[in-house]
């Protein structure tokens, strides 16, 4: 058994036979020519077949993996229908008297030699593009079919590199996986593999012996193993299997509603962390985001995002969201969460200290950035915004008056929003307990139930000391939920939990039996949650 | 002559999808239409040369238009840039 490492790009374990893949190296002669007209003449019917052929994969590649995927290949025709790329080619064709494949072969190694050469990873990786469309209208030219049926049998393919185009025509059903030595995360090789849940590597040392041989990748750990032994091989069988189960879940509960058997619905959201796990939410089939956390902006930079930079981000999750609900929570920095540029002073007890919504209302100008560029990505789809840390009805009374001033500096402004939402977090006992209060003044509440149960327990979460006695089924925390729940009731709001405790199966029809109206948990939850959902009676 | 200066927002920079619709928004007029970026030039029909450009997020583009529709072009294109970039 042999162990390699590399770069993972879909997080998925493979095992099968491994196919080595070698493009058919072109073998283009220079040849000399009396009839240049007659070439160009060659060229642009061979062009336009081209051009043809990547309208069809575009209309393939739509349907298996999406629109913005499948653009591509609309690029690669805007590509070929470039001012310069044809130049260069009618120009080589008519000043050297040479056939077009010739013409077309460099014209396309000049221009990757171009990207290559740029210090932008994305623009070098256009290289690979520029090749690929050479590449087929050479084929064209010189009459070869394209045969991408390359795979009969299920096998992992193993490469030096894989163009967008023939990821794509490669038969899914029969393709295991994939292991590259070039390429990058970037690529839209590496974006396909991931739409299309395929395990890949990149980065890896090939080598043509292993054709034929048997392999496993983890695509969770970056490695591949070669002719791996009995053990190695049960291990990721196990794993293989696993994975088989959450697919079938998947494909049992995909579309299906989120309703209990007595017909109530329940509101299954999910939990997200940056821009990129969108992806993951609609894969998962979540009906909305239930806590979208706005900390990423903030901690990846090293100074303030700007209200433009925060739009972008909000605009992006929303209008992916296509109309469904993204929940949206304010700023929680402090306590475990720290910025540099924040220059916040070393705290005794920061759990308890100078955080979250405390920073907001202390530093209005970093508050009312984030509520402006909420509030204009609102004009995009259904967005609400919650608050964390809330623990006085006068703090909710001021933000609301915050959020109604920056509502009427954009319409002064002739800027657009829509319809928001305002909801609150319960994670402090004393939200709780004023909970009847606090209800007349939101939208929704949403129970944070891992500060909560710290809160409530006096157990400080990051002391693994106290571990043994950390119940998160405590019936202290049981009950304040239950009355969180009723109070919102009393005043006509939902109520959700978006804290751990949301996802923990062994609860769900617990809290349905308690009224809750939605649990928000990460994406991978979605359907496991979504099965007891409809096994379950809401009375 | 007429001209607008932008700075490049997209994450990417004007990267192959836009340059692409870009060249096919140029080509309905009859003005030249050039981009400027970090002191090199390119006629923004020119999808290639385009991308050859480079302009990454937070650059700063010129846009140049010349001809008998330039006023229309000139539009045109700052509605695209601040649209898709």
């Amino acid at each position: 058994m042999k162990q390699y490492s590399g770069k993972t790009i879909f997080n998925g374990v493979a095992i099968g036979k491994i196919l080595f893949y070698e493009k058919k190296e072109q073998q283009i002669k220079r040849v000399k020519t009396e009839d240049t007209e007659a070439e160009i003449k060659r060229y642009e019917v061979a062009k336009q077949k081209a051009i043809k052929q990547l309208k069809d994969l575009y209309d393939k590649a739509l349907v298996d993996v999406g629109e913005a995927n499948a653009m591509i290949f609309d690029v690669h025709a805007m590509m070929l229908e470039d001012t310069d790329y044809n130049d260069s080619v009618y120009n080589i064709i008519n000043n050297e008297g040479v056939n077009a494949e010739f013409a077309v072969a460099t014209t396309g190694d000049n221009f990757s030699i171009m990207f290559a050469e740029m210090d932008d990873e994305y623009f070098k990786a256009r290289a690979a593009d520029v090749k690929d469309i050479s590449e087929r209208v050479i084929d064209v030219l010189s009459g070869n079919t394209s045969d991408n049926n390359i795979i009969s049998e299920p096998v992992i393919i193993v490469a030096k590199d894989l163009a967008p185009s023939e990821t794509v025509q490669m038969d899914k059903t029969k393709l295991l996986g994939f292991v590259t030595k070039f390429g990058s995360s970037n690529s839209h090789t590496a974006i396909l593999a991931r739409t299309m849940n395929i395990p890949a590597l990149i980065g890896i040392e090939i080598d043509s012996e292993w054709n034929g041989k048997t392999a496993v990748i983890d695509g969770r750990r970056g490695l591949l193993f070669i002719e791996p032994d009995e053990d190695t091989l049960e291990k990721y069988k196990a794993e293989i299997e696993k994975d088989e189960e959450a697919k079938k879940l998947l494909t049992n509960l995909k579309g299906l509603k989120d309703e209990t058997l007595d017909g109530k619905q329940i509101k299954l959201y999910a939990n997200i962390g940056s821009v990129a796990d969108v992806a993951n939410v609609l894969a998962n089939d979540a009906t909305g985001i239930g806590l979208f956390r706005s900390e990423f902006l903030y901690l990846e930079k090293t100074d303030y995002p700007t209200e433009e930079e925060q739009f972008q981000v909000y605009k992006t999750v929303v209008q992916n969201m296509a109309g469904k609900k993204v929940v949206i929570r304010t700023l929680d920095i402090g306590a475990d969460k720290q910025v540099d540029y924040f220059n916040m002073d070393k705290e005794e007890n920061p759990a308890m200290g100078y955080r979250a919504i405390r920073i907001c209302l202390d530093r209005l100008d970093i508050f009312k950035t984030q509520l402006r560029a909420l509030y204009r990505a609102s004009a995009f789809g259904s967005v609400a915004i919650m608050f964390p840390m809330i623990i006085s009805v006068d703090e909710v009374i001021r933000i609301k008056k915050i959020c109604e001033e920056i509502k009427y500096e954009l319409s002064s402004n002739g800027i657009d929003y829509g319809e928001v939402e305002l909801g609150i977090m319960i994670e402090t006992p004393a939200a709780v307990m004023i909970s009847d209060l606090l209800a007349k003044e939101v939208d929704f509440f949403s129970i944070g139930t891992n500060d909560l149960t710290q809160y409530t327990l006096a157990i400080d979460r990051q002391n693994s000391k106290l571990d043994n006695i950390y119940d998160s089924h405590h019936e202290a925390v049981l009950r304040m939920i239950q009355m969180v729940i009723d109070n919102g009731h009393k005043e006509g709001i939902w109520v959700g939990i978006c804290g751990e405790l949301g996802a923990d199966t062994t609860l769900t029809e617990t809290f349905i039996k308690m009224g809750i109206d939605e649990l928000s948990v990460s994406p991978s939850f979605i359907l496991p949650i979504r099965k007891i959902i409809r096994e379950t009676k809401s009375m | 002559m007429k001209e607008f200066s932008y700075i490049i927002k997209d994450e990417i920079g004007i990267h192959a999808r836009p340059a692409g619709l870009l060249a096919k928004e140029a080509k309905a007029f009859t003005s030249k239409i050039t981009i400027e970026v970090n002191g090199k030039n390119a006629d923004v029909t020119r999808l290639m040369a385009v991308m050859g450009l480079g302009a990454k997020k937070g650059d700063e583009v010129t846009i140049r238009a010349e001809g008998e529709d330039e006023d229309a072009a000139i539009e045109k294109m700052k509605g695209f840039f601040e649209r898709l970039l």
